[in-house]
């Protein structure tokens, strides 16, 4: 075993380079990494090369594909034939295709090019008055101005959040729970192993997962724009406490996870990626499979602990209502509580009568309006009640 | 160092040599960690062998396996070390019959190696007969951000502090498998210090041939319309396919019935070891026909 020639580290560093390129984070530990697995295996085994890259430089199976294109390209490129292609069938794509953008579309453009399609809005600079927030926080949202919609998205950024708590299996020091031995032993030696107190301990409280599911078909939009700008107000006050627990999905014809986008992006940036990728925008709403995919593929990996999920829809569902009463049965079943927000709830008469909704509505553990600003803030109050109501842990 | 294996083929062959039948990726990866003195972090579906490679690792380097089972608000009374609260006591009150004032002196006495319970991650720091033994952490999702913290730096200096005692130091640093469920997204710092590797279902000929390792005595041809029962099964649409360790519990369970080949009736009296979701067996109930025929092509052999 040898130890890499310069020429091939070269090589390396620009093959990192490449990978960054498209988006795969590779940091300079992994790259030395990289190089000394070179020493250690036969850099003229296709098959150990790549895989030496693959389990050195890739910390994620989304990246795989991609690593294998990368891959490819770079390798061929130097006209490399002992690369061959037939290894690179062996790489199992992955099943989710549409997580990934395809070629060409914004998700792997740099930043600016992928904002440019929303021109900035006119921001109001002034402070509002008491009455004029007051007529705000009543205005339906899709009666609202350009204006006003700012307007009313600073308005979310001041509110006081109560965010729903669990009782964790952690144990901290303090409370009235159990025992704590380790301290109170300590504590004793300062009185000659007398125990004059018991320390206690108690379960240690954490914010529950928020995983959101919101309806970005035609007349949704706006209201889903909306609650996606409430949950970024309210996973911007939480990472401030140094918690990130909101997880964002996007549903019509189908299902798209946002939350990797909206870490790097505004949200009507993140909004236009999906509109981009969703080319049937108005080709109206399949709840049930959107449900489907998302307890298939998605809730196991983000409903554990206790999760918290809301889902913004009207309920105008093309699918069938068997499926979607299915769906919705195991998604109450997998989280903590369910929580559908319709903005049709605030129309005055309104009775929840399609077949979506009626399908679903056995399985909703809340039935909540959001057509305008206090509707937003009556959400926030609910979701401070939960806990106080039930003392029982998820 | 001189006891792992000196090449990629090499592991693969010991592996193999101990009934685990590895890919090609999966060997660089394991080789890789082994002698780069990184932990090998492996994710998959459940039941697809990621727990068992740890197994054969110990056996394969002739040393002791260390498991710790994660779960969350494990703390490091569990993980790393705890003192032995009632012989304490007892201690105490030996010395006080022997009318021990001296304050400093109690303290030194209660507080020995002898009252220490050493956990998982501090037991393996302790080389036995010059080797280092094999670490699992076993689902590292399950545990919680607080222990994963610690877990990192435990993994880069290989060192315990026990503030009464002292600190102590791997001579050698233990071979470390981390596997996870993906139950949660384990912290990239994390990940980035370990050799990752995402096992996937095998393919039919490698689960045949883990099959035929795992099952001894199962006969061909019940051995190849079982794995290719369960192959079908995998490309449905169902709330968990069956992993491996499902395939070798049904085989085995289909030759403790003495089959030799599949029969529909069987397949729907034993379907309950292969998929532990009521739905999912209502709908492979549906199409175990259609299952079954594709199972018994000769050309899927």
């Amino acid at each position: 075993m040898t130890a890499p020639t310069a020429q091939l580290l070269s090589q390396v560093v620009g093959f990192v380079r490449s990978l960054r390129r498209e988006g795969i984070v590779v940091t300079p530990g992994q790259t030395a990494t990289f190089a000394q697995a070179l020493g250690e295996i036969s850099i003229f085994d296709p098959v150990a090369f790549y895989h030496a890259a693959l389990c050195s430089l890739v910390t994620r199976r989304e990246d795989q594909a991609r690593f294998a294109e990368v891959f490819r390209q770079f390798w061929q490129n130097l006209g490399l034939e002992r690369f061959p292609g037939e290894l690179l069938q062996q790489t199992p794509l992955p099943p989710r295709k549409e997580q990934k953008a395809r070629p060409g579309e914004v998700g792997r453009e740099p930043r600016s090019a992928g904002e440019s399609g929303a021109p900035p809005l006119p921001v109001v600079d002034r402070a509002l008055t008491f009455s004029e927030t007051e007529v705000l926080r009543q205005k339906r949202f899709d009666q609202m101005s350009e204006k006003e919609l700012e307007a009313a998205r600073k308005l979310l950024y001041e509110f006081v959040w109560n965010p729903p708590e669990r009782r964790t299996r952690r144990m901290k020091p303090g409370g009235k729970e159990e025992l704590d031995l380790r301290r109170s032993f300590r504590r004793s030696l300062k009185h000659q192993g007398e125990f004059l107190k018991l320390e206690e301990r108690a379960r240690k409280p954490k914010p529950r997962p928020i995983v959101a599911l919101a309806d970005v078909s035609g007349s949704m939009e706006r209201y889903a724009r909306m609650l996606l700008h409430f949950l970024h107000a309210f996973s911007l006050q939480q990472s401030r406490q140094g918690v990130r627990q909101v997880e964002t999905f996007t549903f019509g014809t189908r299902l798209t996870r946002i939350t990797r986008t909206l870490k790097k992006r505004s949200v009507d940036a993140a909004l236009a990626e999906v509109g981009q990728q969703v080319k049937d925008w108005s080709g109206g709403t399949r709840i049930g499979a959107c449900l489907h995919t998302f307890n298939h593929t998605w809730a196991k990996r983000v409903l554990g602990r206790g999760a918290i999920v809301l889902v913004i829809s009207d309920g105008w569902d093309q699918g069938e209502p068997e499926l979607l009463a299915f769906e919705m049965e195991r998604l109450q079943k997998s989280c903590h509580r369910l929580i559908w927000l319709n903005p049709l709830v605030g129309t005055p008469g309104y009775q929840p009568l399609t077949r979506g909704l009626v399908a679903a509505m056995p399985f909703m553990d809340d039935f909540l309006p959001i057509h305008n600003l206090s509707s937003l803030e009556m959400l926030v109050e609910a979701l401070g009640r939960l806990e106080r109501r039930s003392g029982i842990v998820h | 160092m001189n006891m792992f294996p000196a090449s990629v083929e090499e592991t693969q062959k010991a592996l193999e040599a101990h009934h685990y039948i590895a890919d090609k990726g999966l060997s660089v990866a394991v080789f890789l960690a082994l002698r780069l003195g990184r932990p090998l972090l492996l994710e998959g579906e459940p039941g697809v062998g990621k727990t068992e490679i740890v197994k054969v690792l110990a056996q394969m380097l002739s040393t002791r396996l260390i498991r710790l089972q994660c779960y969350e608000g494990l703390d490091l009374n569990s993980a790393v070390y705890e003192w032995d609260y009632a012989r304490q006591m007892m201690q105490i009150r030996l010395l006080e019959a022997s009318g021990e004032r001296d304050q400093e002196k109690v303290r030194h006495e209660v507080f020995g190696t002898e009252f220490l319970l050493k956990r998982p991650l501090l037991q393996a720091l302790e080389s036995a007969n010059g080797k280092a033994p094999v670490l699992l952490i076993d689902e590292l999702d399950r545990a919680d951000e607080e222990f994963e913290a610690f877990l990192l730096e435990f993994l880069s200096d290989w060192q315990i502090t026990v503030p009464e005692i002292g600190t102590f130091r791997a001579e050698k640093p233990p071979v470390v498998v981390i596997t996870s469920n993906r139950t949660r997204e384990i912290h990239d710092a994390l990940k980035r210090r370990c050799m990752y590797y995402w096992i996937d279902y095998p393919s039919f000929a490698k689960e045949l041939r883990i099959v035929q390792e795992k099952v001894p005595g199962v006969p061909e041809k019940l051995a190849q319309q079982a794995v290719a029962f369960v192959q079908e099964l995998r490309k449905q649409d169902l709330y968990k396919a069956p992993g491996v360790a499902e395939t070798l519990d049904w085989a085995s369970s289909l030759l403790a019935l003495g089959q030799t080949e599949l029969s529909s009736d069987v397949v729907e009296e034993t379907l309950g070891v292969l998929l532990k979701y009521q739905d999912d067996v209502v709908k492979a109930k549906n199409q175990a026909r259609d299952l079954l025929a594709k199972a018994q092509m000769p050309t899927a052999l």
